[in-house]
């Protein structure tokens, strides 16, 4: 298992969700964990996924991901999980 | 498992307040270029360094996209070129060939900073050392990205007078060398006392004789990640001032520990150590002198403000060494003040002189870092400032450096422009007093009394 974070922060607006789903599902990307909140008036998603089975290398994956946030004006990352798991777990 | 909120504020440390990892530093051996034909040394150095670090950038560039943390700067530093050039250089023109290949290699393979113009002569200066001195005024002048740096003293040898003096005018040759482009010889050229083997900041980076073939070191940054922070415990005590930077260098630490580590396991160069550095950059908020106005000085240089640093320094290694088993470098907090616009604002301001930052280098990882002077400063008097960071480096067994730039044609008032991580800067005035017969003595400053530990 390879564990990655989407995170997804911006106005929101219909279908966002619908759309980074549809994405990682066909690139075989399973949904681990997903968990959202408003913060200052944007909406934040958070994703944990697992990219052991995806199609595409890392670098594409995350590219694709941005374009996807740039269509919808939110701003989309993917990030290897380890660096939030250094920085807040001992 | 990892919570939102927990993501959002790491994103937000990289997004908003500039946390980045500051330098990935391969560390490369020259010792076994050694040659005595100088075509042939210049040859294999070239092949040394573009054939190890041949995918320090990529790497470097991949591991910044998977866990989406800038990585500003990827470097190389190198064996200190006194020893290396030693048998093949017989002027100081021949060791700049040495820099200019160095400068080649750089350019090669993509980084932004070549470190190891050095030479180590804390007690004696060798023929070789002195050449390789006396050429650091061309080498500079005639290279982009090679750095040079010169340790003149240590706690356990005392000082190298005659090489403080001759420092001091190195300092000014180099500065009117590169007088079109406002001095800026002097930027990539440091006098240490104390210098560490493993240091991965320039200008003062080199692979120590002490290291192995290859290394990995990286230096963590975070200023702003540190104001930012602080924010939230205005008015509360000390104690609390000094759990909130422990805990915030301790998250900063992590993530550097997490980029050395990959890098070493990418390129399959052992993993050396962290510097637990705070480096400021002359972007807004991302400077040491917000954090003393944080923490409650109207500016950097008010009383109080040797105080804040020390505290600062202390609590950033006190969180800094639980993140990472291997620490190492200057690790501590940078004042330097021409690449943090807060410090630039406390000295235009008046806040902030010489002496006071002088004061404030007994407490912080460095020295009197990029500070501009005005032209005119006379050697001896550069010595003299030299000599005084020195000592303070002996005789508190601490790295002192001195990185002091006398802008040629230009005076007290008038601010001189780098460009780039390196920013810009007002003159500050030096003291007018004479030092040159006191420079002019020669000789040694023996070790103090409490270097005999054995």
């Amino acid at each position: 298992m390879k564990k990655t974070v989407v995170t997804v922060v911006g106005k929101d607006s219909v279908g966002i969700i619908a759309k980074v789903c549809t994405y990682l599902a066909g690139n075989s990307v399973n949904i681990l964990d997903i968990s959202q909140t408003i913060v200052d008036g944007f909406f934040n998603m958070m994703m944990i996924v697992d990219v052991a089975n995806c199609s595409k290398d890392f670098d594409t994956f995350s590219m694709e991901l941005e374009q996807i946030g740039e269509e919808m004006s939110c701003i989309i990352k993917a990030q290897r999980e380890d660096i939030f798991n250094k920085m807040h777990r001992i | 498992m990892i919570n939102i909120h927990e993501v959002l504020e790491t994103n937000e440390m990289i997004e908003k307040e500039n946390l980045d990892v500051r330098t990935i530093t391969l560390g490369i051996s020259l010792l076994n270029c050694i040659d005595s034909d100088l075509e042939k040394l210049n040859e294999k150095i070239y092949n040394r360094i573009t054939s190890v670090a041949k995918d320090l950038v990529s790497t470097g560039k991949a591991i910044e996209r998977e866990f989406g943390i800038p990585i500003v700067n990827k470097r190389i530093s190198v064996t200190p070129i006194a020893l290396v050039g030693g048998s093949a250089c017989k002027t100081p023109d021949d060791y700049v060939t040495l820099a200019k290949t160095l400068d080649r290699a750089a350019k090669a393979v993509g980084v932004n900073f070549i470190g190891g113009y050095s030479a180590l002569v804390s007690k004696g200066m060798t023929n070789s050392d002195e050449m390789l001195i006396r050429s650091i005024p061309k080498a500079l002048a005639h290279t982009d990205f090679v750095c040079s740096s010169v340790n003149l003293g240590s706690t356990k040898t005392g000082l190298n007078m005659d090489a403080v003096k001759l420092m001091g005018e190195v300092v000014l040759d180099t500065a009117k060398e590169t007088a079109e482009n406002d001095s800026i010889g002097c930027a990539k050229l440091v006098v240490f006392c104390n210098a560490p083997d493993d240091n991965p900041f320039m200008a003062g980076a080199f692979h120590g004789v002490t290291e192995a073939d290859e290394i990995i070191n990286v230096g963590v940054s975070g200023p702003g990640v540190m104001r930012k922070a602080l924010e939230s415990v205005r008015k509360a005590d000390f104690g609390t001032l000094c759990e909130t930077v422990k805990k915030t260098a301790f998250k900063i630490t992590r993530v550097g520990q997490l980029v050395a580590r990959e890098a070493s396991k990418r390129l399959d160069i052992p993993f050396g150590i962290i510097d637990l550095s705070l480096a400021p950059t002359p972007a807004i908020g991302d400077s040491i002198a917000d954090i003393f106005e944080e923490m409650g000085l109207e500016r950097a240089g008010a009383p109080g403000t040797t105080a804040a640093l020390a505290l600062l320094n202390d609590q950033v290694k006190k969180g800094g060494v639980m993140a990472s088993s291997y620490v190492g470098g200057l690790s501590g907090a940078f004042i330097p003040v021409s690449e943090d616009q807060g410090m630039i604002n406390a000295v235009e301001a008046g806040a902030l002189t010489l002496e006071k930052l002088e004061a404030m280098t007994c407490v912080c990882s460095v020295g009197l870092d990029m500070v501009a002077v005005p032209g005119d400063t006379k050697p001896t008097t550069i010595s003299g400032i030299i000599a005084d960071e020195m000592a303070i480096g002996m005789i508190n067994q601490k790295t002192t450096a001195v990185r002091i730039i006398p802008v040629i044609g230009k005076g007290v008032g008038e601010t001189v422009e780098f460009g780039g991580l390196l920013g810009y800067a007002p003159i500050m005035p030096v003291n007018q007093f004479d030092c040159a017969d006191f420079i002019n003595r020669g000789g040694r400053i023996p070790a103090p009394i409490h270097s005999f530990k054995n």
